[in-house]
């Protein structure tokens, strides 16, 4: 049996991605940078320690960006490539990356929308370029195990650990 | 679609919990989440309506610990079951690993049941998934109540590629924790 399309990430993108990141950060002086897959799972987090649940952030992001990717389609536009949320003391705003995953900007006073939103766009692109070769890449490996079957059987033992006699 | 991140090794999965309106799918993830010991699990995210109906999803983050050093966690969703909420119940299948289909017993739901498993094809189509193809596991819920179709009965309507079945009591939590055992395993294996 073979699971939905899955992807991995090895250490080389995982830096680069960063590296965009936190250079980023720099020259938006926006407080954190999160990086969140469309399925809702969070990939990267960089710059300020966010004190909120970033699982649950990450799942809710890619909820919101996909439920106004339908929005646009309905009104007849392709899509929303970003979005703005203005709180009183927090904003976000999020961009898409090559309808792969979602990069979600937390900025306060100490920047502004203007400069975000212009940083936010050369950072996509310099994203969208590491993410395209990364599924590129996957999309030329040929199917093979990925994770040792060892994994399978250590994690086997933990399910029925963790949930049984519940 | 799980992410192998061997950078942070961490690996997650999605399960999403499918089926008709008001046949238990919110149940599952609320018994999970009062069972698994606290530190296992995040927080219960629900988008509900004030009527406490699903309106957009539920969501319940449930960590394996780590695994050959992998942090290994499960990522599970409930959809909206009513039939309206379409688009959200697409939305949310994104990225799917894994599906368990809450059917409702009883048998005045099982066109609705019958309704749903369909719509579940339909949206997985739309992603390029077959329900051949990827995890599924089926729970046959609300066995207690009086008026419910034989197991046969609803075999024969849900089950047609005879994936593993549970039966259950969501409310009483009985099935439940077979069910997710079931399905996690099922995408581990898909996984290696």
């Amino acid at each position: 049996m073979t699971g939905a399309a899955s992807w991995s990430l090895n250490e080389h993108d995982f830096h680069r991605l960063e590296r965009v990141l936190q250079n980023f950060l720099y020259v938006s002086n926006a407080r954190c940078a999160l990086l969140v897959d469309r399925a809702g799972q969070l990939i990267t987090t960089v710059g300020e320690a966010p004190e909120f649940d970033t699982t649950a952030f990450a799942s809710l992001a890619a909820a919101d960006f996909s439920a106004n990717d339908q929005l646009a389609a309905l009104i007849g536009e392709t899509e929303f490539s970003s979005l703005f949320h203005q709180g009183e003391r927090a904003s976000m705003y999020l961009a898409d990356v090559a309808k792969r995953l979602i990069l979600v900007v937390l900025f306060d006073n100490r920047t502004t929308l203007g400069l975000v939103r212009l940083k936010v766009k050369s950072t996509v692109d310099e994203l969208t370029a590491i993410v395209e070769e990364l599924f590129a890449r996957t999309r030329a490996e040929p199917a093979r195990p990925r994770l040792e079957s060892a994994f399978a059987d250590e994690a086997e033992d933990e399910i029925d650990r963790l949930f049984g006699g519940l | 679609m799980s992410i192998i991140n061997y950078a942070s090794r961490e690996i997650s999965c999605k399960i999403v919990y499918y089926g008709p309106g008001l046949g238990g799918k919110t149940t599952n993830l609320e018994y999970i989440y009062q069972k698994v010991a606290p530190e296992t699990r995040g927080k219960l995210i629900s988008l509900a309506t004030e009527t406490e109906r699903t309106l957009f999803f539920d969501f319940l983050p449930v960590d394996l610990g780590a695994i050959r050093g992998f942090k290994t966690r499960f990522h599970l969703y409930t959809v909206p079951g009513q039939v309206y909420y379409n688009a959200s119940r697409k939305l949310i299948l994104k990225g799917v690993d894994g599906v368990v289909f809450v059917a409702d017993s009883q048998v005045e739901r099982m066109d609705a049941n019958i309704e749903s498993m369909a719509n579940l094809h339909e949206n997985l189509a739309e992603y390029g998934l077959d329900l051949k193809d990827i995890p599924f596991v089926i729970q046959y819920n609300k066995r207690d109540l009086p008026n419910i179709a034989s197991i046969q009965e609803l075999e024969v309507h849900l089950n047609p590629y005879g994936v593993p079945y549970f039966e259950a009591v969501s409310v009483r939590g009985i099935g439940v924790f077979d069910t997710l055992k079931a399905v996690s395993k099922l995408v581990i294996k898909s996984l290696s």
